[in-house]
């Protein structure tokens, strides 16, 4: 039986490995994180709070690292 | 806390875990914090429940449960300064605000991060870092069936792709700018200074049978439609084409030294500058790990036991650690020299090629600059939120730039911090 958490990404739910950071919950159901200031889709690049590209909304609060940032029920999750 | 650590340390990976658990072994009181959610560091990143910890993890991780070393996770070190009674305190900032944790002694173990170079098509999606990869595979991101392919430089690589394949990856090619005729003798010189080592590399390669491995390339560009679909790999002179959902590229590591530079502790080439003890140019604050040169997981736990029994006075303890450090600091110099960058890399960013990804600024309106001062003024590179960690190691190497020390906080803080340290008359040096 394999546990999961379910969160709300750009309001579909989805379900993710226990323990799974907000960032590998991103890259599983395809979803960028950020648009740059020139258009571009982005994603998370180093997965070690270190690039700021995996920036995303999280529970209200703009602009979370999403890479150290783990997944709890329910939390909502919207990108650009 | 209100009190006062004998010793803080900053940064939980092998090296904050050996100096912490060691200086509270020898009865000082100890605070260890880390900005990621749980104690590891890059090598013993604590993913979900069914990747299992490595086996010196976990004996680190008992003693210092029972050494009582207070532990905080998720909080990030951003600022530093000295209360009114002229204790100094690390500032560190986590979701719910921040907090000063004042200390007598502080041993930073920072690690490192990976240098990323810019070629064309890098900000797709489906592009990583190679280590980066690793983290997302390790924390919920399942890569089973995933065409993958590693590129860059340097032993991460093997590792990387010796946990992607396990994970169930499908690894399509592996690209290691370095010639194999350099690996060799590395590997030869290996065999009587660090023979875990040569064993784990070993180790990799044969689990990784029947992946291709090409020496002395390296990917030129990436191409696809909203995401990554091809990658072009090349030797200088052949070039070919492979078809990969995921690519994980890394040119090694750049220590993270801000924290260090913000506390006024010296360098040396690029490296926190430390004496036998570990400790730094500034007294009472130690460093050790990636931060005082690249050496992998070993040295950071030597280095960490020589500033932890360093830190609490037993020198005698810390000098008995001098020779297996001194083995280590050997691998130092030989794998720089295993992994040195190739020049052509230099040519890969072309005009329209992003160099700066927070404020995207292309290579054709960098190279007309002659200082990272003048590019800031004129582009805005390195002045977005990441504070030039992605981009300043790359104009470095494209441009020979050298960034300047770094201001104060270490890390966008919030708004809230900023104003904090303002009122009570923090004073930076
Ligand atoms: C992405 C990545 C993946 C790697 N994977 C492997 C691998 O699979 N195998 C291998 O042998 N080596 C790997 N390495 C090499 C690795 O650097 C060493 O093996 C080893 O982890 C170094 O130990 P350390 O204690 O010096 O630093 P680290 O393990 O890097 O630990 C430093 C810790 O300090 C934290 N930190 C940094 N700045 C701050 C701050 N301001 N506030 C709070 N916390 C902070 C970091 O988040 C990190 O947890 C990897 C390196 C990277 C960058
Ligand atoms: S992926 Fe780089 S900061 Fe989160």
């Amino acid at each position: 039986m394999k546990e999961g958490t379910a969160i709300s990404l750009n309001g579909r739910i989805v379900e993710v490995p226990k323990g799974a950071t907000v960032a590998a919950a991103l890259l599983q159901h395809g979803a960028g994180s950020r648009v740059s200031i020139s258009g571009e889709a982005r994603q998370p690049l180093c997965g070690m709070g270190i690039c700021f590209e995996c920036r995303a909304s999280v529970n209200g609060r703009a602009h979370q690292l999403t890479c150290q940032l783990v997944c709890e029920p329910g939390m909502v999750v919207v990108t650009e | 806390m209100s009190g006062v650590y004998d010793c803080l340390v900053i940064g939980a990976g092998p090296g904050g875990l050996a100096a912490a658990a060691t200086a509270a072994e020898a009865g000082l009181q100890v605070g260890l914090e880390d900005d990621n959610p749980a104690a590891g560091g890059q090598i013993w990143r604590r993913g979900n429940a069914a990747v299992s910890v490595s086996h010196s993890a976990e004996q680190w991780m008992e003693r210092i449960r029972s050494a009582k070393v207070d532990v905080l996770c998720g909080w990030r070190a951003t600022d530093a300064g000295t209360d009114a009674l002229g204790t100094p305190f690390i500032r560190v900032e986590g979701l719910g605000g921040f907090r000063d944790l004042r200390y007598r002694k502080l041993i930073l173990a920072t690690g490192a991060r990976e240098l990323f170079l810019p070629f064309p098509g890098w900000t797709l999606p489906g592009i990583y870092g190679a280590g980066g990869l690793q983290a997302f595979a390790k924390s919920g991101f399942d890569v089973r069936g995933m065409r993958v392919v590693l590129a860059g430089t340097g032993p991460l690589l093997m590792a990387v792709t010796a946990h992607l394949h396990e994970a169930g990856a499908k690894i399509v090619a592996v690209v290691e700018q370095a010639p194999l005729s350099r690996l060799m003798s590395l590997g030869m010189h290996l065999a009587p200074s660090a023979p875990g080592k040569l064993m784990e590399g070993l180790r990799y390669r044969l689990r990784t049978m029947g992946t291709k491995y090409y020496f002395g390339h390296w990917v030129s560009e990436a191409r696809g439609d909203g995401k990554l679909e091809r990658l072009t790999i090349t030797n200088g002179s052949e070039s070919f084409a492979v078809e990969a959902d995921l690519l994980g590229v890394g040119y090694h590591l750049v220590p993270n030294t801000e924290l260090a530079q913000l506390l006024g502790c010296g360098l040396e080439n690029g490296f926190v500058r430390v004496e036998e003890t570990q400790e730094t140019s500034c007294t009472s604050i130690y460093c050790i790990g990636e931060a005082t040169g690249i050496g992998g997981v070993d040295k950071a736990q030597v280095e960490g036991r020589i500033a932890g029994f360093s830190a609490a006075g037993r020198i005698e303890k810390a000098r008995s650690l001098f020779a297996a450090r001194d083995k280590q600091l050997r691998f130092v110099e030989r794998l720089a020299a295993a992994f040195a960058l190739r020049e052509e890399l230099r040519g890969l960013a072309q005009e329209n090629t992003l160099v700066c990804r927070c404020e995207d600024v292309p290579h054709g309106a960098l190279r007309e600059c002659h200082s990272w001062r003048e590019a800031k003024l004129h582009t805005r590179c390195g002045m977005g939120p990441c504070q030039g960690r992605i981009c300043g190691p790359a104009t470095q190497f494209l441009y020979g730039w050298h960034a300047p020390a770094p201001r104060p906080p270490v890390f966008p803080a919030s708004v809230g911090t900023i104003a904090a340290v303002d009122e009570a008359g923090v004073h930076h040096e």
